[in-house]
């Protein structure tokens, strides 16, 4: 499977639990652009590696509401304190899903250390979190999607990137109909 | 009112409960050490630890999209690991947050290792645009903080206050 699957399948859970999206910098937002742009989704178009934090901020603000982040394994390479504060703070209604192709997707397929030594499962589990979960097909992400309000997801993929556009909406857009959602019981 | 019974922690404590603000996130200074766990013990405000304050500019982003009010205590030193997140995330959305930092390596400073990112301080918010307070007494510090969370609203950007060396020792 590669990004573009893995994208699909958590737009369908966020649209049937009316959860709240964070896409990480790069392709990945320009991919769920093209799948589906809503209200739920915040596209993080810098401060690469924050993906994860924006969403856990989120969900610990909004604790009757799913909150679900896309992260990549560069992103989560840039800031892996991350997942010591996730597993410390471990709020019941927030999804992380990291999209490991082993490379920096939208610089030019760089490898990242996941293609060489590094496990981010593991990572993640030695941080102190308790239910991580890695996948490698479409199915078993839905599985896991559909069943779970809480932890992190790692999605073993292939390298590839969709020919997609660009966002055409502006940031302070993108902030403003995102809250309005967010407020939204 | 006159401050002189407070500490300069709790000087910097009556803001925060002034402004409103309910969501704090800290990496420690050792001017920082009584305000932290003063802060965390407060029911009225979620609170923890990140790792670094870059990460914790994303924490705090996503809880004002949320409906918070929020703030990150934090040392000079960590506004050097956080510029980009500051500039790109905060910045470019216009997302508010009140940065209440200790700041070290100016007058009186004992250890080298801070001055550098001491006499950057200043320039460096200046450079990205971010109005800063610099408080001397315990009034100027519970004004400057009580205020600070409007400003940042007002201004779509975060606010710092600047609380040096000799701040804290102002009885």
């Amino acid at each position: 499977m590669k990004r573009i699957d893995a994208i699909r399948e958590i737009v369908n859970e966020v649209q049937d639990s009316n959860a709240l999206l964070i896409a990480n910098i790069g392709i990945p937002c320009k991919e769920l652009y093209s799948v589906c742009d809503m209200p739920n989704n915040f596209y993080m178009l810098g401060s690469m590696g924050l993906s994860s934090s924006i969403g856990l901020g989120l969900a610990l603000s909004q604790a009757e509401r799913k909150v679900v982040s896309i992260d990549g394994d560069g992103s989560v390479l840039m800031n892996m304190g991350t997942l010591a504060t996730i597993a410390s703070q471990a709020p019941s209604n927030y999804l992380l899903v990291i999209v490991d192709n082993g490379a920096y997707g939208s610089t030019g397929n760089q490898p990242t250390a996941t293609s060489m030594a590094t496990d981010l499962a593991q990572v993640a589990k030695a941080a102190g979190n308790k239910d991580v979960f890695e996948v490698n097909d479409p199915e078993a992400l839905r599985k896991i999607l559909e069943k779970r309000n809480s932890g992190i997801i790692v999605v073993k993929a292939e390298l590839g990137n969709e020919n997609v556009p660009v966002i055409k909406i502006c940031p302070d857009e993108i902030k403003e109909r995102f809250m309005a959602e967010a407020s939204r019981q | 009112m006159e401050k002189s019974d407070a500490s300069p922690t709790e000087a910097v404590f009556e803001g925060i409960m002034n402004a409103g603000i309910d969501f704090i996130v800290s990496v420690p200074c050792a001017n920082l050490k009584e305000l932290i766990p003063m802060v965390d013990d407060d029911p009225s405000i979620v609170h923890m630890a990140v790792t670094r304050e870059e990460e914790g500019v994303g924490i705090c982003a996503g809880a004002y999209m949320g409906g918070k009010k929020t703030a990150m205590l934090m040392q000079n030193s960590g506004l050097g690991n956080s510029i980009n997140a500051l500039s790109s995330l905060d910045l470019l959305y216009g997302i508010p947050l009140v940065m209440i930092i200790s700041h070290r390596g100016i007058e009186d400073e004992p250890i080298c290792a801070q001055v550098p990112m001491g006499e950057m301080t200043g320039p460096l918010l200046e450079t990205l645009g971010i109005t800063y307070y610099v408080s001397s007494s315990k009034d100027d510090a519970t004004d400057a903080v009580s205020s600070a969370w409007d400003k940042a609203v007002e201004e779509k950007r975060p606010v710092a206050v600047l609380l040096p060396i000799s701040y804290w020792r102002v009885s």
